[in-house]
Formats: C-alpha cells, structure tokens, sequence
C-alpha cells in the first residue's frame, strides 16, 4: 500500500467535489440544517447551559440525509462514466483507491464541520464551555461521519447510478442509526435468535454516539466506529474488483 | 526483438457467452499490430485482460515479463492504455487531469511539467489545457486520453480504437503521433477501420467469436484477397473480344474478367504472382497501345469479411 497514492487519489476527488457547485450547496445546507437543529430542535438557548450537546445530538440525524449525498458519487459516478476502466488500470491497487475515496469524502464533510465554528465563538462568548468536552464531540462526530461515509461509499460501488446510491446508503444509515431503537428490535425479535437481536441492538450508532455527544471518548465506541469503517471499506474494495467492469 | 506482450491461451467467459476463447499471439518491441474484427469479436474484452482490468477466465498475459495476475501492478506502470472511448474525468480540466496521472504514474517535480508538457504537444491538446475536458469536442477528448496514455512515455501501449470519432485531419494527426512512437515501443491498435491496416501497422491478428482467425503482415492479409497482384488493363486499337482471347492464352494468367463500366479486363495472375511488367511486354509485344494499366492491390473489407464471417465464404 502506497501512501502517496492514496494522497493523491484523495487530492483528485476532494477538488472534484469543488469543481461543480455541489460542495457548496451541501457546505450551505449543512449549516443551515446544523443551526436549525441547535437552535429550535436543540433548544440551545432554552437551555441555558454552555455547551454544544444540542449541537452534536443531532449529528446522526443530519448524517442519515446528508452523508450519503456526499458519497453517492464516489464510485457510482466513475462507473457510469467509465473512467473506473482508467483508474483501474493505472498503477494503483484497489485498497488504494478506495482509502483515497473516502479520506477525500471525509476531509470535506469534516470541512463542512468545522465551518460551525460561529457557534463554538458564540457558546465561548455567552459562557464558558468546556472545550475539552468540545473538542472530543467535534472528533467524536467526524468518526461517526467516517462511519456513515464507508457505508455510502461501499453501496456507491454497487450501482451506476447516483440515486439508488443514495436512497440505499440512507436506508441502510438509517437503520444502523436506529438499531437500538424499539422497531427495530421488535423487527427482529419476532424470528431471529436473541444473540442476534442483541448483536443488532450493540449496532447502532446512536447507542455509540450518545457518550461521545456529550464528551466521553469511550475507547470501545472509538474502537466499534473504526471496525465498523474497515469492514465498510473491505466490502467496497472487494465490491470494486467484482463490479468494476460490469 | 524483444518481446513486450506475451498472450497464451487467452479467455474470458460471462456466462455461456464465450467472449474470447483461447487467443494467443505475442507483440514485440517496434511492433504496431492492428487488432481487427467486427463489432463484439473480443477485441476491447482482450485488452481490457492486457491492462489487468478484467480477469481472464483463463490463460496468462505478461507484460514486459510480468504476469498480469501475479503483479498487476508492474503490468500497468509499464503501459499505457486508452480505454474504448477514451474515459476521463470530465469536470477536471486535462492540465489537471495530467498532473494527476503524472502523479500516480510516480513522476515528480520538474518531471512532471516536463512529461504533462510533452504529452500535451504530443497529443496536440495544448490550446484546450485550461478548459474543463467535459466541454471539449469528441476528438479532443479521444486526444487528451492519448495524452494519458503516453505521459509516462510506456514500453508497452494499448489503445482501443484511438481514431474512432475523428475527423480525416485528425485521423491523420494521431496516426502520424503512433508512427513517430513505434520505433521503441510495443503497440496494439483496436480498430475495424481498415485504412489503418496500411497506415498504421506492421502486423495484424484478426479474431472474430473470441477466437484469432489470422496473424500475419499486412501484405499477408492483402495476398488472401483474390484481387492481389490483378491487373486491370485496356488498349485502345483492338477489338475487346480478341484482347481478352489474347490474354487468357498467357501463360501466367489464371483468369481473365471483364470489367463492368468500363472497357478492360482485369487479368488474375497464376499463384499470386506479379505480372504487371511481363504483361505490359508482351502486349507492347504485340504492337498495342496500352491504354490504362495498374496493379490492384489485395481488397481489406472483402478479406476481412471472408475471415470474419466462415459463410460469406461459400456463398461467395
């Protein structure tokens, strides 16, 4: 596995995310759903404490739509365009490929988060947060965007087109979000065996994001975060070789 | 000679289709070869085996003395490759796009603007450089994928119907571009345009239903039409019916045949044989004056067709 390849894959398709106005419409929307959700969903003033819980609470929900917006086209796009054919028989090994991918994908939507800081200077201005608990969210939610991409990014190479892309990375999101909510488990109770269910019930994100929202860097959710990407990841490479020339 | 591409028993089946079905042939250094056949013969499926992309179903491919299973990756830094159609990332702009294939090719620093300058000229792309490669016309998108191709300057070039979609003055452009570069260079050519045979390379293999149905020259082809080494000949002061008495009693002519539209035979010769001086003599032998005469050379697309299609053959 060569770095530098990877660097550069990952440069290619981070300034082609900037070459079209798709960056910018997203980077728009994202903070407008990120305020919205903080200020009236999270009640952020109502509260009357200095933190960003209201903020980074509603991170996998917004994530659900707006993650797979992002990683629809990773791969979908250079099947339908056939330039897969070019990097695939450039010098380049498919792990390589699709590491660059998804660090492309993720370094934009972690630009995307920083560009919240207005509200990090306003929470600093009204109070004193602690920046620590901060800090740890802010990195908290990238990994768990990091999650929500590599599954994007695997259902990207499943298909050419852009939309089934993104209806079933959402779909799929949706479901690792709401693993551990009362519809899924009852789902699953009905048939399926009770390690399965609890196996499923461990799975969702929200139970792994919920500490880390409010600061506490658990190295298990750290660890079910990164397992869960080089699963992801795994999958697509392997889906990338089988799919390529189809 | 060396040799650059090594092909043994070549396959690839989807299914029950047997896409290409054990082909076999080698390229060497200073080689161009024109890989024909019609439309779904298994041209583009073999090359995309050549580069690595696809995995054949069977058989061994090595390039430059690397086994494309083994170590795909050495096979594909030592080739160039444009693909069918000339893939590309279309929203970037081909100075970018080269300097992103200069990068992954592993080419640096001042080597890099040297290799993306010198591919640009090459390819004749430089006065598009700065505009987005998806609001370039057919023909300079087919360049800026040759451009690709050659950046790294590759032992070894694969390129998949390079002059498809071109118009005649580019055609010529990019043919001129592959002779500059054959010296030192392997090269496979993907076209069914048969003009190309002649234009472009020093041997052809020819496969249709995933099998090779002819590998030899150019010449070697032509000599498989039934019009190689005919004469067509007319003279003016003498009836028709006793010219064409007279040439069929020659005894290096198999076959005399009027030519419709016009006045003239064409005159077959025995065993592929030239006959064009001994039969210019003997009819200036004879005290005639020779109207019109030339040579015909061998007939591609009716070769072609009779390789290609095992039936046009006998209802000929």
């Amino acid at each position: 596995m060569k770095m530098q390849n990877i660097w550069f894959i990952m440069k290619r398709e981070f300034s082609g995310y900037f070459a079209t106005p798709v960056a910018y419409v997203f980077i728009i929307i994202f903070l407008l759903l990120t305020g919205f959700s903080t200020f009236y969903v999270g009640n952020f003033f109502e509260r009357g404490e200095a933190d960003l819980y209201p903020f980074f609470s509603m991170h996998p929900w917004l994530y659900i739509l707006l993650i797979p917006a992002i990683s629809m086209r990773l791969w979908a796009e250079e099947r339908k365009s056939g330039s897969i054919e070019l990097l695939m028989t450039l010098p380049v090994s498919v792990f390589e490929a699709v590491l660059g991918k998804f660090f492309a994908a993720w370094a934009f939507t972690g630009l995307a988060l920083l560009l919240n800081f207005p509200l990090w200077i306003t929470v600093n201005y009204l109070g004193n947060p602690d920046n620590g608990v901060i800090l740890a969210s802010f990195l908290g939610s990238l990994l768990m965007a990091g999650g929500f991409l590599s599954i994007g990014s695997c259902i990207s190479a499943i298909t050419k087109n852009q939309v089934i892309a993104f209806v079933i990375s959402l779909v799929i999101s949706l479901i690792f979000v709401l693993a551990g909510f009362g519809i899924v488990i009852d789902f699953f109770a009905g048939w399926a065996p009770q390690t399965l269910v609890d196996v499923i019930s461990s799975f969702s994100f929200l139970t792994h994001f919920d500490a880390i929202s409010k600061g506490v860097i658990d190295l298990r959710d750290m660890l079910y975060f990164i397992s869960l990407i080089a699963i992801w990841l795994f999958a697509n490479a392997l889906i990338v070789n089988a799919r390529k020339a189809d | 000679m060396t040799l650059r591409i090594e092909i043994d028993d070549l396959a690839k089946h989807f299914g029950a289709i047997k896409a290409v079905d054990g082909v076999s042939f080698s390229v060497s250094k200073g080689e161009v070869l024109g890989f024909l056949g019609p439309n779904g013969a298994g041209k583009s499926t073999t090359m995309k085996m050549i580069t690595g992309f696809l995995a054949p179903t069977r058989g061994t491919v090595r390039v430059c003395g690397y086994d494309v299973l083994k170590d795909p990756i050495s096979v594909k830094a030592h080739l160039g490759y444009l693909p069918e159609g000339a893939p590309a990332y279309a929203d970037m702009t081909p100075d970018s796009f080269l300097h992103f294939i200069a990068e992954i090719r592993g080419i640096k620093g001042a080597d890099k603007k040297r290799a993306v300058a010198s591919a640009a000229e090459r390819a004749r792309i430089t006065t598009v450089m700065f505009q987005p490669i998806e609001t370039l016309s057919k023909g300079y998108k087919r360049r800026v994928g040759l451009a690709q191709s050659i950046l790294h300057n590759p032992p070894v070039l694969i390129l998949d119907e390079p002059t498809d979609g071109l118009d005649p003055n580019q055609k010529h452009e990019v043919r001129t571009l592959i002779n500059e570069m054959a010296e030192d260079k392997a090269i496979i050519i993907s076209t069914h345009i048969l003009e190309e045979v002649h234009a472009l390379c020093t041997r052809n293999v020819v496969i249709a239903n995933g099998k090779v149905r002819f590998d030899g020259t150019p010449q070697e082809l032509e000599s498989k039409s039934r019009y190689y080494h005919a004469v067509c000949v007319n003279v003016a002061n003498i009836e028709q019916q006793a010219f064409e008495t007279f040439l069929s009693s020659l005894d290096f002519v198999a076959n005399v045949e009027k030519l419709s539209g016009e006045d003239g035979f064409r005159v077959y010769p025995k065993d592929g044989r030239q006959i064009t001086a001994e039969l210019s003599e003997k009819i200036r032998g004879n005290g005639w004056d020779i109207d019109a005469l030339h040579a015909e050379h061998g007939r591609l697309d009716e070769v072609f067709r009779s390789i290609t299609l095992p039936n046009a053959e006998s209802s000929k």
